[in-house]
């Protein structure tokens, strides 16, 4: 081992120029390579977005470049919405604060809605999966109303509620708690008539069954049901800043198109996309560690 | 004398009006520390007749007792050691029986003893190494050795036993027959098991339970296993008596209940 290692800087260093000759050193061959082939990887993955990017973005700028255009090109929008791009956290004061600060108060009011919808839909949907009858009465009614899109229960909430917070809180939760229940449900249902029985004979009691047999045996379902209601809480907190105005990224959107920034519009809606999808991706992953060893038996 | 009664067992299924008998009168007395096997083609209820004793299904009519007490439910005292192993996935080996050993003994043993007594059975098994494997990582032959352990973990008072082995190779069926034999002697347990394999029978019980097919299966003949205890199976395979049991068995099986729907 010492040997290879006493011999590369000789070789190495007579030909700095080439450093593929470093390759063809067995003992050190490994590193480089491996390195290489993660760059590669890396590559593979990354280049062909970028260039589908970098596509879309000379369409647009072509498109819309004509004097006619009714939008603004990618370049006009660097002009006029620079400062939202580059800097996410400004805050002037009087409301005139940065995207990222934005979007950090439309996340809080998601975590407050969906979090309920979690709770509330793993509750009712276990019930609905544990008793025929429940799940007879219940089904139809959650199959219809978890169709209503989430503007459509605004009016009711604020009615309601008689204000706005709680409002656009109640619309995040009654559009995300549908599908949280529903797989939650069919996940209770498909517990195998094993684990049942295990349970019987150790005698364990309806909430030792809840926590220590039904939760864990359901927890693949109920992970898809929370990834998709987490999606959708996130359309509907636009849907609902829209109208019960504040400081949040849905509101923003609303505002500029009152101020015709049509600019901030198109940042606002890259901001709004790479956010749903890292909440999508972060319950994926608390999804693939909690449920780990869960799946095959 | 008598530890588990079984007088005069019923059991029928009521389907969309239909009606199908599974067991009609099945009565047994077995006795304390007696390993009783049952035996009989597949569909003739012996599974049912199992369920029945664990408290899992209740009997159309008759009874059964443990010890005097009437069975109406499952409970840890008939434990119950499933063909599939019914491991919960989630948990390790050391978790699946703690979560017997604490269920059970919560009150009455102390932390220290509890662990202690998992470490104990899962040594009765040879399965203490794995103790933090989860069940995906082991063989279907530590499965099934874990799922004894849990069982036996409770302290039952009978143990029974679905088809054990069924899953598994004949070689690791083998080796936890030898398992099952060593601990039935140290421990004296009263086993009931259910099994379709003629050699595991005669090796492993006292009785044979033998059931004629079904519809309304009932008990056909009751064969005595007179063999000296601890067996081994190289010794028996030349023995005289083991030899006439399992050609009473056989016979019972394929000549005069032959199963028809088989092949």
């Amino acid at each position: 081992m010492s040997a290879t290692v006493q011999r590369l800087p000789t070789a190495a260093l007579p030909e700095p120029s080439a450093p593929a000759a470093v390759v063809s050193f067995p003992s050190t061959a490994k590193p480089p390579r491996s390195l290489g082939k993660t760059a590669a990887r890396i590559a593979a993955n990354v280049v062909p977005p970028l260039v589908v990017i970098a596509l879309i973005l000379i369409v647009w700028q072509i498109l819309c470049s004509s004097p006619g255009a009714t939008l603004p090109a990618p370049t006009q929008v660097w002009t006029d919405a620079g400062e939202l791009i580059l800097n996410p956290f400004f805050d002037y004061g009087q409301g005139d604060i940065g995207l990222g600060l934005r979007v950090l108060t439309s996340l809080q009011r998601v975590a407050i809605g969906f979090g309920i919808a979690a709770v509330v839909g793993v509750a009712i949907g276990a019930v609905i999966g544990q008793s025929i009858w429940a799940m007879r009465g219940l089904d139809p009614i959650f199959q219809i109303l978890r169709t209503v899109p989430p503007l459509a229960w605004l009016p009711l909430s604020l009615a309601a509620f008689m204000d706005s917070a709680p409002s656009a809180i109640f619309v995040i939760f009654i559009t995300s708690v549908w599908p949280v229940i529903i797989n939650t449900a069919v996940g209770v249902r498909n517990i195998p008539q094993d684990y049942r029985n295990v349970a019987q004979i150790l005698q364990l009691n309806p909430a030792e069954f809840f926590a220590r047999i039904m939760i864990p045996a359901a927890a693949p379902y109920i992970f898809t049901g929370l990834k998709i209601g987490v999606g959708l809480s996130w359309l509907a907190i636009v849907a609902a800043e829209m109208l019960t105005g504040g400081v949040g990224i849905g509101f923003f959107i609303w505002d500029a198109w009152n101020s015709s920034r049509l600019s901030d519009i198109i940042v606002a809606l890259v901001y709004i996309g790479v956010v749903g999808f890292m909440l999508d991706r972060l319950v994926t992953a608390i999804g693939a560690f909690v449920t780990r060893g869960t799946a095959a038996n | 004398m008598t530890y588990l009664r079984i007088e005069n067992v019923d059991k029928h299924f009521d389907r969309g009006g239909q009606r199908s008998e599974v067991l009609k009168d099945v009565s047994i007395d077995i006795a304390q520390g007696e390993v009783l096997s049952i035996i009989g083609h597949s569909g003739c209820g012996k599974s049912t007749l199992l369920n029945l004793i664990a408290g899992l299904t209740e009997v159309s009519s008759g009874g059964i007792q443990l010890e005097g007490r009437e069975v109406n439910g499952p409970g840890p005292e008939r434990a119950v050691v499933f063909q599939n192993h019914s491991l919960l996935p989630w948990l390790t080996v050391y978790e699946n029986v703690n979560l017997a050993v604490s269920k059970v003994f919560g009150k009455t043993k102390s932390r220290t003893e509890r662990h202690d007594w998992i470490m104990h059975n899962l040594d009765l098994v040879q399965m203490s190494h794995a103790s933090d494997k989860r069940p995906t990582e082991i063989s279907g032959g530590m499965k099934q050795r874990v799922g004894i352990a849990r069982a036996l973990a409770m302290q039952p008072k009978i143990l029974l036993l679905d088809e054990p082995f069924g899953a598994l190779d004949a070689l690791t069926r083998a080796h936890l027959q030898d398992a099952v034999m060593d601990i039935q002697k140290r421990l004296g347990s009263t086993m009931i098991m259910i099994t379709h394999d003629v050699d595991e029978a005669v090796l492993l019980s006292d009785r044979i339970v033998m059931m004629t097919n079904g519809p309304a299966a009932r008990i056909g003949e009751i064969l005595d296993v007179p063999l000296e205890r601890p067996r081994s199976r190289i010794e028996l395979a030349g023995d005289r008596t083991y030899l006439r049991c399992r050609e009473a068995v056989l016979k019972f099986l394929y000549e005069r209940h032959r199963f028809v729907e088989a092949a």
